[in-house]
């Protein structure tokens, strides 16, 4: 069952290579997203029985990752229907390509148990988009094609590093080496802590490029700029929450060692770094594509601290990772149809996108309000969870430096998101042939409802999901 | 059977110094192209020989001593290139850098708790001092085909220390990483190829239009 969810998105890849007609090829996305969709929900309503192989294991965290990823692929494919119907000059074969290869990746490195194979799902997510960053073959989206590939390489060859350091902890403690997340979670404490240690260290920094957590974000707001908009969609909601279940998988790992101080100061500082750096940068933010960069900046920090915080906030993580992928999803859909519909990605360019596109206007609006945690929204819940950790289990000034930094956030994004939405359209600059259509609404609209429903009435099989993934976090006792 | 593969690996560390000090792009390829083959042949040295070894050396030697070259003299070969690489700091300060560096891993990895033994070998050093070299390439250089060459002596100073873990690294996984390495530098390779198209030059300090402005 499990092998058939990365065989499907890697059928569909060479389809869209054998298919000629540019036309026809983007309909094979939607078609790979449905089959992904239905069966990601077949595999969590109907467990499949435990497989004998040990290096494939479904868990909850894995389970939720895949829903947050199946869903905001098949947004993003129906999306892409029209989109690259506006885009009939430039050849999507590649995109099609590379947008199905992630797919195949990003569920791979939610079921697997196996450190090296986890890299290896994570690296090809990484090879896989490049080429989509460059997607408009301009001096721009290459510069920023090249500060990724290279920053994200250097990253992931980092936490290579990291598993070989966990690998060779095992050595040094005279344990037959392995990779697997289980063996390792119960040799934890018998580990060297030095190399423990180190393993954290390079793995934190290796995936903490991946997800975008300050100082290693630099490539983000570059790629997440100049990539169209449904591949920054699949960036921040799918290979940044990649890199976060990369870091989880290493957490479980030192949170069995029982010598967990070292890690949680860590992760709450890298966090809190991440908040101050996307805060600073919110603030002024012209462009508003940069802008949702910095959103995710900031939501990767926060990832971090909920983990560094432990206890509640765990469960808040959990929700999260959902809520931010689909949040994400919503914003980059909405704000690729904004650019489009007045040509300029910059607030002083692009305003009044209510008289120009309505639609795209109103979901980017209520996008920005899902993404900074106003209710009704999924994020509420979460960053709700966030603070409640925070105050009760005795960490007064990080609860008190996230609100201060989560306020200054959402100030700087609505100083960029209301000129956008609200003002008056500029009389100079010429209509585009943009206007809003079904599949360019539609699905974020689809993504927007799910974040409201969830976030008033999380349906009983989600909130156990939610609750499994959160226990498999816990510090065992 | 060790100090022949310490041999190797001060051949090794050599090449990190050529790398550092050489200012032709064709130079610095063909020494990153011996340096994969060198290492490509060290599991032979370490280990029994048995299949699974004999499958690893061969991927090896076969990725980075061909495969990776091949790639980049591709890259090479459709821009046009003035040989000179401008590091940052001087060719002299390179070299010294890497000097300096290598001593410090040296110095770095008698400190470390290492298992009995491995305490011995030049292993632990020789992949720390190959890391630093690739770092000091990485931020001294301008041009994008050598940031690729320091991202290789990165990656080939992360190999020199997965030698200690040859059983606990299964094959599946080492050929999966070389063969992302492959896919990697093959984009890299294109889009140098861009870059050269679009800024007439490989210069990655040119690159500037996505400064954050304030």
């Amino acid at each position: 069952m499990f092998t058939l969810l990365v065989l499907i998105p890697v059928t569909g890849a060479l389809i869209a290579w054998l298919i000629p007609s540019n036309e026809k090829r983007p309909w094979v996305m939607p078609a790979v997203a449905c089959l992904h969709l239905i069966l990601v929900v077949v595999i969590i309503a109907v467990p499949p029985p435990q497989s004998r192989n040990e290096w494939i294991d479904l868990d909850a965290i894995g389970k939720l990752f895949l829903l947050e990823v199946s869903a905001l692929f098949a947004a993003c494919a129906f999306y892409s229907v029209s989109y690259l119907h506006y885009r009939r000059e430039r050849n999507n074969r590649v995109l099609c390509m590379g947008m199905q290869v992630c797919l195949a990746a990003m569920s791979l490195a939610a079921g697997v148990h196996h450190m090296g194979l986890l890299w290896l799902a994570i690296e090809t997510t990484t090879l896989s988009m490049a080429p989509l960053v460059y997607f408009n073959r301009n001096a721009r989206s290459i510069e920023a094609t090249w500060k990724y590939m290279l920053i994200c390489s250097i990253g992931i060859a980092l936490a290579l590093l990291g598993i070989f350091f966990l690998a060779y902890s095992t050595v040094v403690a005279g344990l037959p080496p392995s990779l697997l997340l289980e063996p390792l979670q119960s040799y934890a404490p018998r580990l060297p802590i030095g190399w423990l240690n180190a393993a954290f260290v390079f793995l934190l920094v290796g995936y903490g490029t991946k997800m975008g957590l300050a100082p290693l974000h630099t490539w983000k707001p570059d790629a997440y700029g100049e990539a169209p908009g449904l591949v920054g969609a699949m960036l921040a909601g799918g290979l940044a929450n990649c890199g976060f279940i990369g870091l989880i998988r290493i957490y479980q790992i030192c949170m069995a060692s029982g010598n967990v101080h070292f890690y949680r100061a860590a992760l709450v500082g890298a966090g809190l770094l991440s908040l101050f750096t996307a805060a600073a940068f919110l603030v002024h933010q012209t462009d508003f594509k940069r802008m949702l960069a910095y959103s995710s900046v900031e939501h990767m920090g926060l990832f971090a601290v909920a983990l560094g915080l432990g206890g509640k906030a765990l469960y808040g993580a959990m929700l999260h990772l959902i809520g931010n992928g689909l949040a994400k999803g919503v914003l980059f859909l909405a704000a690729g149809n904004i650019h489009r519909a007045f040509a300029s990605k910059s607030r002083d360019s692009a305003r009044g996108a209510l008289r120009r596109a309505p639609w795209s206007g109103a979901l980017f609006l209520a996008g920005f309000f899902a993404m900074t945690g106003s209710p009704p929204f999924l994020i509420f819940s979460s960053e709700y969870s966030f603070f409640a950790a925070a105050f009760t289990q005795g960490h007064p000034l990080v609860g008190g430096l996230l609100a201060l930094l989560l306020m200054v956030a959402f100030l700087g994004m609505a100083m960029t998101v209301l000129p956008v939405v609200f003002g008056e359209p500029p009389k100079n600059r010429e209509r585009t042939r943009y206007h809003d259509k079904a599949l360019l609404v539609v699905p974020p609209l689809a993504l927007l409802t799910i974040l409201g429903v969830v976030g008033i009435w999380l349906p009983q099989p989600l909130y156990k999901l939610v609750n499994a993934a959160a226990a498999l976090l816990e510090v065992a006792r | 059977m060790n100090s022949f593969a310490d041999q190797l690996l001060v051949l090794v560390l050599l090449i990190n110094i050529l790398i550092l000090g050489t200012h032709r792009a064709r130079v610095a390829i063909r020494a990153i192209a011996l340096q994969g083959i060198v290492l490509g042949t060290m599991p032979l040295f370490i280990h029994p020989v048995q299949g699974h070894i004999l499958l690893i050396t061969l991927f090896v030697v076969l990725a980075k001593g061909l495969c990776i070259p091949w790639l980049l003299f591709g890259a090479l070969s459709k821009i046009e290139f003035s040989e000179d690489l401008q590091p940052f700091l001087g060719y002299a300060g390179n070299v010294i850098a890497g000097a300096v560096a290598t001593l410090l891993a040296f110095v770095f990895a008698t400190r470390l708790p290492l298992a009995p033994h491995h305490q011995q070998l030049l292993t632990v050093p020789a992949a720390l001092a190959t890391i630093l070299a690739g770092f000091i390439a990485l931020a001294s250089r301008r041009k994008a085909l050598n940031q690729v060459i320091g991202y290789l002596l990165l990656e080939n100073g992360i190999f020199i220390f997965g030698l200690l873990l040859t059983e606990a690294v299964p094959l599946m996984v080492e050929a999966g990483a070389l063969l992302d390495l492959i896919a990697g530098i093959f984009v890299m390779g294109i889009i140098i190829n861009q870059i050269s198209r679009e800024f007439s030059s490989i210069d990655t300090s040119r690159m500037t239009a996505l400064r954050e402005e304030e």
